[in-house]
């Protein structure tokens, strides 16, 4: 689960982890409020005002309606309400969205951390992560903060470090002070830097992250240590713990198609394709796009609709491919194991019928249990959906129906 | 021969008494599996199925001297369970329960790093070893004896390349789901080198999808170690960078965890890829006659 910059922070700030303060708004009025507010509490003159989307590279971004990036300094309160009013309910574009770009509902308006001497100060790139190959956490950090960490990585690789951390004692003194060490720093800005570390990672293990990524992490003129961005995702599968981070959820920033099978229960990812396809298993899912994408065709969308895929599940995820009018056809790929092909057969009879007229071809391939009972029970239904058994014969039918 | 479940292994089921645990211990008895009972904390002293229920998987072991254990509790609590199972002395715990905190699988993995103790999964299948033991959630009867190992991160789509082999006039001697996690006990490379070590399997069938670096593991280990041809499907070449595919694991993060690069360093090390999962049955057929 992504969470917004925003909330990143007010979780690093919760286990001790050192922020650019700010406070998010949805109008100019409020921004001006907290702009206020921030100048009482930290004394800063400059603000920030950061586009809340879940996409990075939003300072380099472009906002559609009025040609603002999505990142802007205020120089005083005065500048403030013309420049959040260049982002705020515009469409921002960046290199990580689509060309229809992400609508901001909220910007954040931060303290300019930089200040008094822009020259004085030096940033730095640090993520926590999973590293798969050892089952183990690293803490990912680079002197080469604020820029793209990928593009560093290929440039200069010898300017990124790693340190695995040992699950059985968690994050060290030494490993800490390795970390400050690698990046250069001394006396006060150093002991800082450990403690950031140090409270990073309890934040990390704390709030069941999958990814923490602080680009840039900043070592301000007096020395102080701050996470001046945050990317937090959280892991969906921990949130039973932590039942305060499921209103976190932004459902404005996922696809309207994604978050309507989420909650019918179906495991679906909207794509830009023209075959629709609904399969059991998330393995078999993405080979019968495969099969698609090969036959000649492009897949619509990634469906898992599960083991059972009885009639009501059926028609639900019928209902949400359809919704999806670029969809030319539907190949719907069961492997009946322990469910019959010839129910699963029946339920997508009943599921047809159920909701009318399906406006587009469907070719039903249904192998395992009973496949060639399934097979007469589609043939014999009089609706306009094509039996399959084969794999092979499933792609052969995608082929004429694309052509 | 087969690996890691034969018929003499005697399986405990953890979450036995649970929907999932009951349906499953059931369709695995009337496989042939050996079942010598199960665990239910609190229901300890009952019988289920007509097998014996036990509190506490140590007592499991003491009374049964089971050595592999299958586990059906949710996941919340699946963590818990696979560590229980290797303290007590059980040799292969087989997960199935899907959606366990990767935080969890990081103490999971570090405890069993001393244990004498193989886990498979979690988020998988199982594992099955034809005409002789289902220890898993797959349906028993597109299983036929024969020379074929399978491997595979997925449960559908072992099905599918099961009943080609089937159709193809081979059989199976194990089928290993590994599972879709980004932290599983058994790796695909670990679950090779058992076939590959495995007089009776003369050939393997290899299903990986994107994410991670397994299957390039598994290909510079057949590269260096095979003796026997290996066919391969990578799954997801149509997956959106950044999008987790259902399976935890399967999310695109690089440039080398996509299933072309996988399949490029596959090929490398001299595994035959097919691009169709249709191919696999064929393939294998082909090379093994």
């Amino acid at each position: 689960m992504n969470l917004h910059e925003y909330q990143g922070k007010e979780i690093l700030k919760s286990y001790g982890v050192a922020i650019q303060e700010g406070k998010v708004v949805h109008s100019a009025s409020e921004a001006l409020a907290a702009a206020k507010e921030l100048n009482a509490e930290t004394g800063t003159e400059w603000f920030v005002i950061k586009a809340q989307i879940h996409a990075g590279g939003r300072g380099k971004g472009t906002v559609i309606e009025t040609g603002s990036h999505g990142v802007l300094i205020a120089k005083g309160v005065g500048e403030l309400e013309e420049k959040v009013n260049g982002i705020l309910g515009g469409h921002l574009v960046t290199a990580q969205t689509s060309s229809s770009g992400k609508k901001v509902n909220k910007v954040l308006i931060a303290e300019d951390a930089y200040a008094p001497d822009f020259d004085k100060t030096s940033e730095f790139y640090m993520s926590v992560l999973l590293n798969r190959e050892t089952g183990r956490n690293i803490i990912m950090y680079s002197t080469e903060g604020g820029m793209n960490i990928e593009e560093v990585a290929e440039k200069t690789p010898h300017l990124i470090f790693k340190e695995e951390i040992d699950p059985k004692v968690g994050i060290t003194g030494f490993q800490c002070r390795k970390i400050a060490f690698n990046l250069g720093l001394s006396g006060k800005s150093f002991k800082e830097m450990t403690k950031f570390v140090h409270s990073l990672y309890a934040a990390y293990v704390g709030c069941d992250a999958s990814l923490f990524e602080i680009n840039p992490v900043l070592r301000t003129c007096d020395d102080r240590i701050l996470a001046v961005d945050s990317k937090v995702s959280l892991d969906a599968n921990a949130l039973f713990r932590h039942k305060d981070y499921a209103d976190l959820r932004d459902f404005s920033e996922e696809d309207p198609m994604d978050v309507e099978a989420d909650q019918a229960g179906l495991n679906f990812v909207n794509l830009d394709g023209n075959i629709g396809c609904m399969v059991n298993g998330a393995g078999l899912a993405m080979a019968t796009m495969d099969i698609i994408k090969q036959s000649g065709g492009d897949p619509a969308n990634f469906l898992d609709v599960g083991g059972t895929a009885d009639a009501d599940r059926v028609e639900k995820a019928f209902n949400i491919i359809l919704k999806d009018s670029n969809v030319k056809g539907i190949l719907v790929n069961i492997f009946g194991g322990i469910v019959r092909c010839d129910r699963v057969a029946k339920g997508i009879v009943q599921a047809y019928k159920s909701i009318g007229n399906i406006p587009v071809p469907i070719i039903v391939r249904l192998q395992g249990t009973n496949a060639e009972e399934a097979k007469s029970i589609i043939d014999n239904s009089g609706l306009n959906v094509h039996s399959a058994v084969t794999l092979k014969d499933a792609a052969d039918k995608v082929k004429e129906l694309v052509n | 021969m087969s690996v890691l479940v034969d018929k003499n292994s005697k399986v405990i089921v953890q979450g036995f008494t649970g929907s999932e645990g009951t349906f499953h211990s059931e369709q695995m008895v009337s496989y042939g599996t050996n079942i010598v009972g199960g665990v239910t904390p609190g229901k300890g002293g009952q019988k289920h199925l007509g097998k014996p229920v036990f509190n506490t998987v140590q007592d499991a072991v003491e009374k049964t001297q089971a050595n592999v254990s299958i586990i059906f509790v949710p996941p919340a609590f699946a963590a818990d369970a696979v560590m229980e199972a290797a303290q007590a002395g059980i040799k292969v715990v087989i997960c199935i329960t899907e959606g366990i905190p990767v935080s969890d699988m990081i103490k999971v993995k570090e405890y069993l790093k001393d244990k004498d103790c193989r886990m498979v999964g979690p988020n998988c299948p199982g594992v099955i070893s034809a005409d002789e033991a289902k220890v898993g959630i797959m349906p028993g009867f597109i299983f036929k004896k024969g020379n074929v190992g399978i491997v595979s991160k997925s449960g559908t789509l072992t099905y599918e390349a099961v009943d080609q082999v089937s159709k193809v006039g081979l059989g199976q001697t194990t089928a290993i789901g590994v599972g879709g996690d980004p932290i599983i006990g058994t790796t695909i490379k670990d679950a090779v080198e058992l076939l590959m070590n495995d007089p009776e399997t003369h050939g393997i069938i290899m299903i990986g999808e994107i994410g991670g670096n397994l299957e390039a593991e598994a290909g510079k280990w057949i590269k260096e170690n095979g003796t026997k041809p290996v066919v391969a499907f990578i799954a997801g070449d149509t997956a959106p960078k950044g999008r987790t595919m259902g399976h935890a694991g399967a999310i695109v993060g690089g440039h080398s965890d996509t299933a072309s690069a996988k399949k490029e360093i596959l090929r490398e090390c001299g595994v035959h890829v097919v691009d169709s999962p249709a191919d696999l049955g064929v393939k294998i057929k082909e090379l093994l006659s």
